[in-house]
C-alpha cells in the first residue's frame, strides 16, 4: 500500500544484524584456534571438531537427546492431529476452554512446570530420569504442533471430506485416505519442529534429568570450564546449522501444496 | 456394551469430539493441572530434615516468603526485568512488523521465516553467545581494547540486570514479530485510505486506525512475553551475576542444594499469581486505552 520508506528498512536491516549476530559468532569463533573467544581471531582450524567428535560423554547425552527428541515428537504430534481434527471439525462443547487449557504449557513459565513434575514424580516415589523429561516435551510441544495442525486442517476444503463420506467411506476411512494425506505435509512439519524444540529444550532436563545428561545439559556443564569451551561452540555450530535446515524444511512443507492456496496463516508458528 | 458405545458415538457429535480430544486433555490433565494442584498443597507444607516433609497444613512457608526481604526483592525484580524485556521487545520489533506489513511486498514469507529462524535455534547457545559478547574478556572488550578505543574492559557490560533485559529482549524478539506482524497485516488496507481522504496525517493515521488495530497483536505479544520470562533461568544465571539475579535462581536452589520443598513450591506459587495477576492488569489496560482510542 506504501511505496518506500528509507528510515524503516534501514532499521529493520539493523535489526536483522542485531538478531543474527550473536547468533553467528558461535560458528565464527569454532574454527578460530584459540581457547578465548577474544579478537582478534588467530587462526582457522578443525581440531576443536575433532574433539567433539572423540567426546564419549557428548555421543551419550546426543543419544539420550535423540530418544527423547523421537519419543516426544512423535506422541506430542499424534495427540495434536486428533485434537486438531476434533477443534476443526466438531461443535466441541467448551471449545475455548479446552483449547485454552491444552495450549496453557505453552505459556506457563517452564520452571513451574518443571518444579510442579518433581514434586509429583518424586512423591510417587520414582526416580527422575528421561522419562519425566519425555512427558514434560510432550505437554510442552503438544501446543505447537497443535496451532501448525489446526491451520492446515482450516487451510482445506472440507468438500473433500464429505465427498468421500458420500461415496460410501466410513470416518475412519476418510480420515486415512483423504484427510491424513492432505495434512501430511504439515504432520511431517510438526514433527520435525517439535523435535527441534524438545532437542533445545533445556530447563525442563536441567529439572528433571538428574543423571542421565541430555545435549543441551551437556553443554551448560562444559561452559564453566574455558578449556572446554571451544568444543562446545563446534557442537553449537552443527546444532544451529541442522536445527536450522530442520526448520527451513518444514517451513517448506507447510506451504506446499497448500489446497487452498493461502500461505500459512499464522507466519512462523 | 459396545453397541451402545457405538450408538452414542455416532449419534453425538460431542462424544465424538471429546473422544478425539482425550489424549491431549489427559495430558494436560495428569501432567500438568495435577502436578501443579499438588505443588500447591506443598507450599502448605514443611520440610522436617533432608528425607521428610511434615504435611500438616500451615501458611508458615509464606510467612517466610515475605519475612525474608530477599525473596520478595527477587519476586519484584523478575516482575520488573520480564516488564522492562516486554517493553523493549514490543518497541523494537514494532517498526519491524509494519515494515514488513505495509511496504515489503514481495517474499513477505521470507521475511518472516528470516526474523523467526534464530528464535529455533538453541535457546541456550543464545544466551551463551551474549555471555561471550558481553564478558570482561568478551567480543566487544576485547574488540574495543585491541583497537585501541580502551584501555581496561568495560565491567559494566555483563553481570546486570540491564545485560538480562537486552538478552532476552533479543531472545524472544520472535514471539513479538509473529503475533504484531498477524494483526498489522490483517488491517483493511481501505481503512488507512479512508484516513487519508479524510485529511489525516499520517501520523493521525497511524495513532487512530493502524495502533489501536493492531492491539490483538500486542496483547498477544505482552502476554506471550512477559509470563514465561518472569520464570526465565538461564538468562540471569549466565549472564545476571548477583544483581541480576530472578526468582527462579532462588527457586531452582530450593528445589536443589537448599532442599525446601515447601518452600520452593510456595514461591513459585507466588510467582504463578503474581505473573496471572500482572497478565490481567495489562489486558485489562490494554483493552481500554484501546476502547478509548477507537
Amino acid at each position: 500500500m506504501y511505496k518506500k520508506n528509507n528510515t524503516l528498512l534501514l532499521y529493520s536491516i539493523i535489526y536483522f544484524a542485531f538478531l543474527y549476530i550473536p547468533v553467528m559468532l558461535l560458528p565464527i569463533f569454532s574454527f578460530n584456534d584459540a581457547i578465548h573467544m577474544v579478537f582478534p581471531l588467530k587462526g582457522f582450524t578443525f581440531k576443536w571438531y575433532d574433539q567433539m567428535i572423540h567426546s564419549s560423554r557428548l555421543h551419550k547425552a546426543l543419544m539420550n537427546s535423540i530418544k527423547v527428541g523421537l519419543v516426544a515428537s512423535v506422541f506430542s504430534t499424534f495427540i495434536a492431529l486428533l485434537a486438531a481434527k476434533a477443534f476443526t471439525r466438531y461443535k466441541v462443547r467448551f471449545h475455548q476452554l479446552s483449547y485454552g487449557a491444552i495450549l496453557l504449557p505453552f505459556v506457563i513459565p517452564e520452571i513451574i512446570i518443571a518444579v510442579a513434575l518433581i514434586v509429583i514424580w518424586t512423591g510417587m516415589g520414582f526416580q527422575l530420569g528421561l522419562v519425566p523429561v519425555t512427558i514434560s516435551h510432550i505437554l510442552f510441544c503438544t501446543p505447537f504442533c497443535l496451532l501448525i495442525l489446526i491451520s492446515r486442517m482450516e487451510g482445506f476444503d472440507k468438500n473433500l471430506e464429505e465427498a468421500a463420506m458420500d461415496l460410501g467411506e466410513n470416518a475412519w476411512g476418510t480420515f486415512w485416505r483423504v484427510t491424513f494425506p492432505l495434512v501430511l505435509p504439515a504432520v511431517i512439519a510438526s514433527l520435525l519442529l517439535s523435535f527441534v524444540i524438545s532437542f533445545d529444550e533445556f530447563i525442563l532436563a536441567f529439572f528433571l534429568s538428574s543423571s542421565d545428561q541430555t545435549l543441551p545439559m551437556y553443554m551448560w556443564g562444559q561452559m564453566r570450564f574455558p578449556k572446554k569451551l571451544p568444543h562446545v561452540l563446534a557442537l553449537g555450530a552443527v546444532i544451529i546449522v541442522v536445527t536450522s535446515l530442520l526448520v527451513i524444511i518444514s517451513y517448506w512443507l507447510r506451504n506446499l501444496g497448500n489446497p487452498s492456496g493461502k500461505k500459512s496463516k499464522i507466519g512462523g508458528i | 456394551m459396545i453397541n451402545t458405545w457405538r450408538k452414542l458415538f455416532s449419534k453425538h457429535e460431542s462424544i465424538r469430539a471429546y473422544t478425539l480430544l482425550s489424549p491431549a486433555l489427559i495430558l494436560v490433565i495428569l501432567a500438568m493441572a495435577s502436578p501443579l494442584l499438588l505443588m500447591v498443597l506443598t507450599s502448605f507444607h514443611t520440610q522436617v530434615s533432608m528425607m521428610e516433609i511434615d504435611s500438616t497444613l500451615t501458611l508458615d512457608r509464606y510467612a517466610d516468603f515475605f519475612s525474608r526481604p530477599v525473596y520478595s526483592t527477587l519476586l519484584f525484580r523478575s516482575i520488573k526485568i520480564s516488564f522492562l524485556v516486554t517493553l523493549v521487545t514490543l518497541l523494537t520489533t514494532y517498526p519491524l512488523a509494519y515494515y514488513i506489513a505495509f511496504y515489503v511486498k514481495k517474499n513477505k514469507m521470507l521475511w518472516i521465516v528470516l526474523m523467526t529462524l534464530p528464535f529455533w535455534t538453541s535457546y541456550l547457545l543464545r544466551v551463551f553467545s551474549w555471555r561471550v559478547i558481553l564478558g570482561h574478556k568478551g567480543v566487544i572488550n576485547s574488540a574495543l581494547m585491541f583497537s585501541g578505543a580502551i584501555d581496561e574492559p568495560l565491567s559494566f557490560l555483563i553481570y546486570s540486570q540491564t545485560a538480562v533485559v537486552l538478552t532476552l529482549a533479543h531472545a524472544w524478539a520472535a514471539f513479538a514479530i509473529l503475533p504484531l506482524y498477524v494483526s498489522l497485516d490483517k488491517i483493511d488496507k481501505s481503512l488507512l485510505e479512508a484516513s487519508y481522504d479524510l485529511g489525516c496525517s499520517k501520523f493521525q493515521t497511524f495513532w487512530r486506525v493502524t495502533f489501536p488495530l493492531s492491539l490483538p497483536g500486542v496483547i498477544g505479544a505482552i502476554l506471550i512475553i512477559f509470563i514465561p520470562t518472569v520464570g526465565d533461568y538461564v538468562t540471569p544465571q549466565l549472564v545476571g551475576g548477583t544483581d541480576g539475579r530472578m526468582l527462579s535462581n532462588m527457586i531452582q536452589s530450593l528445589f536443589g542444594r537448599a532442599n525446601n520443598f515447601p518452600l520452593g513450591a510456595a514461591s513459585a506459587v507466588l510467582m504463578l499469581l503474581s505473573v496471572s495477576f500482572v497478565a490481567l492488569v495489562v489486558t485489562y489496560i490494554t483493552k481500554k486505552v484501546s476502547l478509548r482510542m477507537s
